[in-house]
């Protein structure tokens, strides 16, 4: 019933329903009839939507558990610092919807005045309930958020995605294609076991033309709190992110360290920035998030001369 | 069509299936099913792994067998050989890549029908365990799995955590979905549980602490072990060496060794 042919050409593409491999596909009659040529009417409605949202940009990795949901609650903490600063965070991670927990939210929809987050988890009415669904229901979902929820006028949307490169990433590309996505931040740990999975979320960047503002390489090295010294609890066995964004071209935005305290706070749903205010941590959140703003700010002024010219 | 009910299929010969689940990234299922198989294999066992995370296989780096080819044979896909015994065995998506950076970008529909063909077209031949390694999530690679194995009774899942309320949350989900899909919880497994500096010896909760245990505790699911983080493991796995048997002094040694054990102890010992 969701059978379908290995080699499939793909729902809009010229050869839908009328290939060799469509031959036996349920879909077959459907595709062969145009139905999956037509773009979604939510294209459109979304980017009527980002009118009011100024930069977008997605938080992304190949690999599960190296610090998205982390990196892009500090993001947010850090730009809504600024009070004339307008946040929006959007967690489409349907199966396992961090946000809300690490923002302190669960229960709410609004913290500070110019912090806006949105997210599955709020629509669980349970801390047991799960999210069992297909690729087509998750998509369904994001679409909504997108279209249906009033993001107002934002001056940064943050997208905070579960690991991998399936139905929510191309959804979210797909769906904010006409709004244009200002970039990618993509996070690793300094393992080969993460980095072999980052290179194939540079990969699937460059395939869907998405740019990339940089790398984040989080868990870089541990500083014990009670001798202060350093060690390696993943080891960049294979040169860490430096050599891979070196040899992909990519540029590498910094190296958070492994402070115990951000786990904490995430369990407390608290700014990590704030209670930990001298942590080298700390630091290297700042320095990254100066960074990606200023990527931001380059790509809107080169925006703006090309259409003055 | 009746007849495909009727034949044995290439699971016929795998006595106990387990599945490595967690709601959340990067806890350490992969490295818990690698762990787990090798830690059984030791203890005399026949083991394949089967690794369905399409988007992020990480099987065939952690036993050292990335680039390895996979042959078809009358029965459907020969899984991939680790040792000359042939004790230990594996199919993962990773060895299908031509290019091992190449994104696999494939909706949910067309990861269902790979999974399905993983499950039922491995000639996996005489095996005492096949441990299933998951990507993180309650989604279509996780039901398509959970339907394909259905019909072979597996012995149940293993759920990988780590101490952080962050990671509790989704596991608690995870629980939810086994208890949906009737799918038996043997237990949680307490990942990334502390760390012992190396230089001045102090055990430091990195990732918070107790999580494991008192979710296992309400779920009234049982606690098989906390496993610490250890950089010889982790070492290990990224140069994809047989850790239980070069680490035997380990930290992490024990706590693995335990789980296993567990795993044995409740595995019926006569056929179905």
């Amino acid at each position: 019933m969701e059978e379908v042919p290995h080699d499939c050409p793909g729902a809009d593409s010229a050869q839908a329903g009328r290939g060799a491999s469509c031959q036996g596909c349920p879909n077959q009659r459907l595709c062969a009839s145009g139905a999956g040529a037509t773009p979604d009417p939510a294209i459109e409605e979304i980017k009527e939507k980002m009118k009011t949202v100024k930069h977008k940009i997605l938080v992304l990795s190949g690999k599960g558990g190296v610090g998205k949901s982390t990196f892009s609650a500090h993001l947010a903490h850090g730009l809504a610092e600024d009070e004339n600063t307008q946040i929006a965070l959007l967690d489409i991670d349907i199966c396992g919807p961090s946000i809300p927990k690490i923002m302190g939210l669960e229960g709410e929809q609004y913290m500070e005045d110019n912090l806006g987050v949105m997210s599955v988890g709020f629509l669980l009415s349970s801390p047991d309930d799960a999210v069992i669904w297909r690729g087509p229901k998750k998509n369904g979902m994001i679409k909504q958020f997108l279209r249906d929820v009033d993001w107002g006028e934002v001056d940064y949307l943050i997208v905070d995605t579960p690991p991998g490169t399936s139905d929510e990433h191309l959804s979210v590309i797909q769906y904010l294609a006409a709004a244009h996505i200002d970039g990618a931040v993509i996070i690793t740990t300094p393992q080969e076991v993460s980095l072999q999975d980052v290179r194939k979320e540079i990969n699937f960047c460059q395939k869907v033309k998405l740019p990339i503002i940089g790398v984040v390489e989080n868990m870089s090295g541990f500083i014990c709190p009670k001798c202060k010294k350093e060690s390696q609890i993943f080891p960049p066995t294979t040169g860490g992110a430096e050599l891979m964004c070196k040899d992909l071209e990519v540029p590498l935005l910094g190296r958070v360290p492994l402070d115990p305290l951000i786990g904490k706070n995430c369990d407390k749903g608290q700014s990590f920035l704030i209670d930990a205010p001298d942590s080298p941590a700390t630091l290297a959140y700042r320095s990254i998030i100066q960074k990606i703003q200023e990527f931001c700010n380059l790509r809107q002024s080169e925006e703006e001369n090309l259409i003055s010219s | 069509m009746e007849a495909a009910a009727a034949e044995p299929g290439n699971l016929a010969g795998v006595r106990h299936i387990i599945l490595v689940l967690s709601g959340k990234g990067g806890v350490g299922k992969s490295t818990i099913s690698t762990e787990l198989a090798l830690a059984l294999r030791h203890a005399g066992k026949k083991v394949g792994i089967l690794d369905v995370d399409l988007c992020g296989p990480s099987i065939p780096r952690m036993l050292g067998a990335q680039g390895r080819a996979v042959h078809q044979c009358d029965r459907g896909w020969a899984p991939v050989f680790l040792d000359r015994e042939q004790s230990i065995s594996l199919m993962s998506v990773g060895f299908l890549l031509e290019k091992p950076d190449e994104a696999v970008v494939w909706r949910g529909p067309k990861k269902n029908a790979l999974i399905k063909q993983f499950v039922s077209d491995v000639a996996w031949g005489e095996l005492d365990f096949l441990v299933v390694d998951t990507p993180p999530g309650t989604s279509d690679e996780h039901m398509a799995t959970v339907e394909a194995l259905r019909p072979y009774q597996p012995l149940g899942a293993l759920v990988v955590t780590t101490p952080q309320a962050v990671s509790i949350g989704d596991v608690r989900r995870e629980l939810t979905f086994c208890r949906k899909t009737g799918l038996r919880v043997m237990g949680i497994v307490e990942n990334m549980s502390g760390f012992t500096c190396p230089h001045c010896a102090e055990c430091i909760s990195v990732f918070s602490r107790g999580g494991g245990e008192e979710l296992a505790r309400l779920a009234g699911v049982p606690f098989l072990g906390s496993v610490p983080l250890d950089p010889e493991l982790t070492r290990s796995l990224e140069e994809g060496h047989d850790f239980i048997q070069e680490f035997p002094g380990s930290p992490a040694f024990a706590a693995l060794s335990s789980i296993a054990q567990k795993i044995l102890d409740a595995t019926p010992m006569c056929l179905p």
